[in-house]
C-alpha cells in the first residue's frame, strides 16, 4: 500500500480539499450577494414599470419607479391596505415575496377550490400592489398574479385602469415554459392583446378569459376575449385560469370592490 | 518540442476528438440550453471555465490524492467551481441566468468535466491539463454555438435575439420551425454534425 493511501492521508487531504473548497465557494457567495440582490430588485421593478407601460430602453429604473409609482400591501380578503406597523419579518414591502408569504402560516392559507384553480396549494392573504401615479392623480393599478401553466409556476403583473375593468398593461416577469410555445406569453406581440381588453362586464362580471384559437374581431364578446396560443393549450389555460382565479373573489375583487365604493360614495 | 504539444493539447478536442461527437459526454446540457445562441455561449464559457480549472486543481494535488477518495475529491473541486460560476453569472449576466436556470448547476454532472479530470488530469501536469480543458471546453462550445445558431435561426429567426428573418407572428414572412425549439432537434443537428466530422476524419468511425 503506498503511502498516499493511509489513512490519516485520506482524512487529512479530504478535510483540507473541503476546506479550500469551503473558503472559496463563501468568499464568492457573501462577495457576490450585493449584486446579485439589485439585479433582482432591478428586474422586479422593471417588470413592474414594463406592466405599467412606463419601461423604455435605458431610463433610470429606480428613478422612475419612486417617481411614478407607489406601493402597498393589501389584505386580499378585506381589500384594506395593511398598515406599515403591521409589517414582519415576512411582510414588509422592500422584502415582499409571493413565495415567503404564501408557505407563512401567519400570511398564507390554502388556495379555496374553485373552477378557475390556478394550480397552487398556497397562496398569500396579502399583496403587494403598485399604483402609478399621474400628475397626482392615480392613473392604473398593477397587480400581481401568479400560477401554473405547464411546467412552471408564472409570475406576472396585470394593469388596471382607474375604471378597475379595463386592462392596461400585462406580463410575466417569470415562467420556464417551453421556449417558442408556451414561452410565447413573453411575446410581445401577444401580451399587447391583453391592452385594452375589458376585466368585467358592466355589471362587475369577471369576463375576461383566453380562448383556444383566434378571437372572432366581430362578436360582441370580443373585448372579453383573448387569442390561445397555438401548440400551447395547457400554458395558455393555465393564463386563462391564473387571470380569472386573481380577479375573482378569491383574488383582487374584495379590493377592487372596495375602491369603487370609494369613488362612488 | 513543448509548444507543439500544447498546441496539440489545445485544438485537437475540438475536431479530432471532440468531447461531444466523439467521446460522446455532454450531451444533455447541448439539447437544453441552445435554443439561443446567447443562453449557447455563456454556458459554453462557464463549462470551459470550469474544465480547465477543475482540470488545473486535480492535477496540482494529483499525486496526494487517495486513490479511495479520489472520486469524491475530484466532485467537491468541481462543485464549488460550478457554484463559484453559478454566483458569478448571476452577479453580472442576471437575464442570462435566468434563463439558464438550472442548468449552471448542472454542470456538475456534466460528464466532461468529470472525465478530463480522470481521463487526463490525474495523470498529466498542471500546465498540460489546464491547457486540455480549454480545448475540451472548446470543442463543448463549438458544437453549442452551431447547434445554438441554427435552432435559433430557424426556430425563432433570430440570430444572438436580433430579428434576421421577420416572422409571420410579427408581421413578417418567415413561418418558424417550432421543432427546432425542442429538445429533438438538437439530437439532429448534432448528429449531422458527426456525419460531417466523420466524414472528413474517416478513423473516428467505429468499427463493428
Amino acid at each position: 500500500m503506498a503511502k498516499k493511501d493511509s489513512t490519516k492521508k485520506t482524512l487529512l487531504v479530504a478535510l483540507g480539499v473541503c476546506f479550500v473548497a469551503s473558503i472559496l465557494v463563501s468568499t464568492a457567495a457573501v462577495g457576490l450577494k450585493p449584486l446579485q440582490d439589485k439585479n433582482k430588485k432591478l428586474d422586479l421593478l422593471k417588470n413592474i414599470l414594463s406592466a405599467g407601460n412606463l419601461y423604455e430602453k435605458g431610463i433610470d429604473i429606480e428613478k422612475t419607479f419612486s417617481e411614478k409609482i407607489t406601493a402597498q400591501i393589501i389584505d386580499l380578503k378585506t381589500g384594506e391596505t395593511i398598515p406599515e406597523s403591521k409589517f414582519d419579518d415576512e411582510l414588509s414591502i422592500d422584502k415582499f415575496s409571493i413565495d415567503v408569504l404564501a408557505s407563512s402560516s401567519k400570511w398564507g392559507s390554502e388556495t379555496p377550490v374553485t373552477r378557475d384553480n390556478p394550480g397552487l396549494k398556497r397562496i398569500p392573504n396579502a399583496m403587494a400592489i403598485y399604483t402609478v401615479m399621474e400628475n397626482d392623480e392615480i392613473d392604473k393599478y398593477i397587480l400581481p398574479i401568479y400560477g401554473k401553466g405547464l411546467w412552471s409556476t408564472m409570475y406576472g403583473f396585470i394593469a388596471l385602469d382607474k375604471d378597475l375593468h379595463t386592462i392596461k398593461g400585462f406580463t410575466f416577469y417569470q415562467h420556464g415554459e417551453t421556449p417558442g410555445l408556451g414561452g410565447e406569453v413573453d411575446n410581445p406581440n401577444w401580451k399587447n392583446q391583453w391592452i385594452g381588453k375589458q376585466a368585467y362586464d358592466a355589471a362587475g362580471n369577471l369576463k375576461i378569459e383566453v380562448i383556444k384559437g383566434m378571437v372572432d374581431r366581430n362578436s360582441d364578446k370580443a373585448k372579453y376575449q383573448i387569442d390561445g396560443l397555438a401548440g400551447s393549450t395547457l400554458t395558455a389555460r393555465g393564463v386563462n385560469n391564473l387571470v380569472r382565479f386573481w380577479l375573482s373573489e378569491n383574488g383582487y375583487a374584495p379590493f377592487l370592490n372596495k375602491l369603487k365604493g370609494d369613488i362612488n360614495g | 518540442m513543448a509548444n507543439i504539444k500544447y498546441k496539440e493539447i489545445v485544438f485537437d478536442p475540438i475536431f479530432k476528438n471532440n468531447p461531444i461527437a466523439l467521446q460522446m459526454l455532454g450531451i444533455c446540457s447541448a439539447l437544453a440550453v441552445t435554443t439561443k445562441l446567447e443562453t449557447s455561449l455563456v454556458m459554453a464559457l462557464a463549462v470551459t471555465v470550469v474544465i480547465a480549472f477543475s482540470n488545473l486543481f486535480v492535477s496540482l494535488i494529483r499525486n496526494h490524492v487517495p486513490g479511495s477518495i479520489r472520486i469524491l475529491v475530484e466532485m467537491t473541486i468541481i462543485a464549488s467551481l460550478v457554484i463559484i460560476a453559478d454566483q458569478v453569472i448571476k452577479a453580472f449576466a442576471y437575464d442570462v441566468s435566468k434563463q439558464l436556470s438550472v442548468y449552471v448547476g448542472l454542470i456538475i454532472t456534466n460528464c466532461i468535466v468529470m472525465g478530463r479530470a480522470e481521463a487526463y488530469a490525474l495523470k498529466n501536469p498542471p500546465l498540460q491539463s489546464f491547457m486540455d480543458g480549454i480545448g475540451n471546453g472548446m470543442g463543448y462550445a463549438v458544437i453549442l454555438l452551431i447547434v445554438g445558431f441554427i435552432r435559433e435561426l430557424i426556430g425563432s429567426g433570430k440570430f444572438f435575439g436580433m430579428s434576421v428573418l421577420p416572422l409571420t407572428t410579427e408581421g413578417g414572412w418567415y413561418q418558424s420551425n417550432g421543432l427546432m425549439l425542442l429538445a429533438p432537434s438538437a439530437f439532429f443537428l448534432i448528429a449531422f454534425f458527426i456525419w460531417v466530422l466523420r466524414t472528413v476524419y474517416p478513423e473516428q468511425v467505429e468499427e463493428n
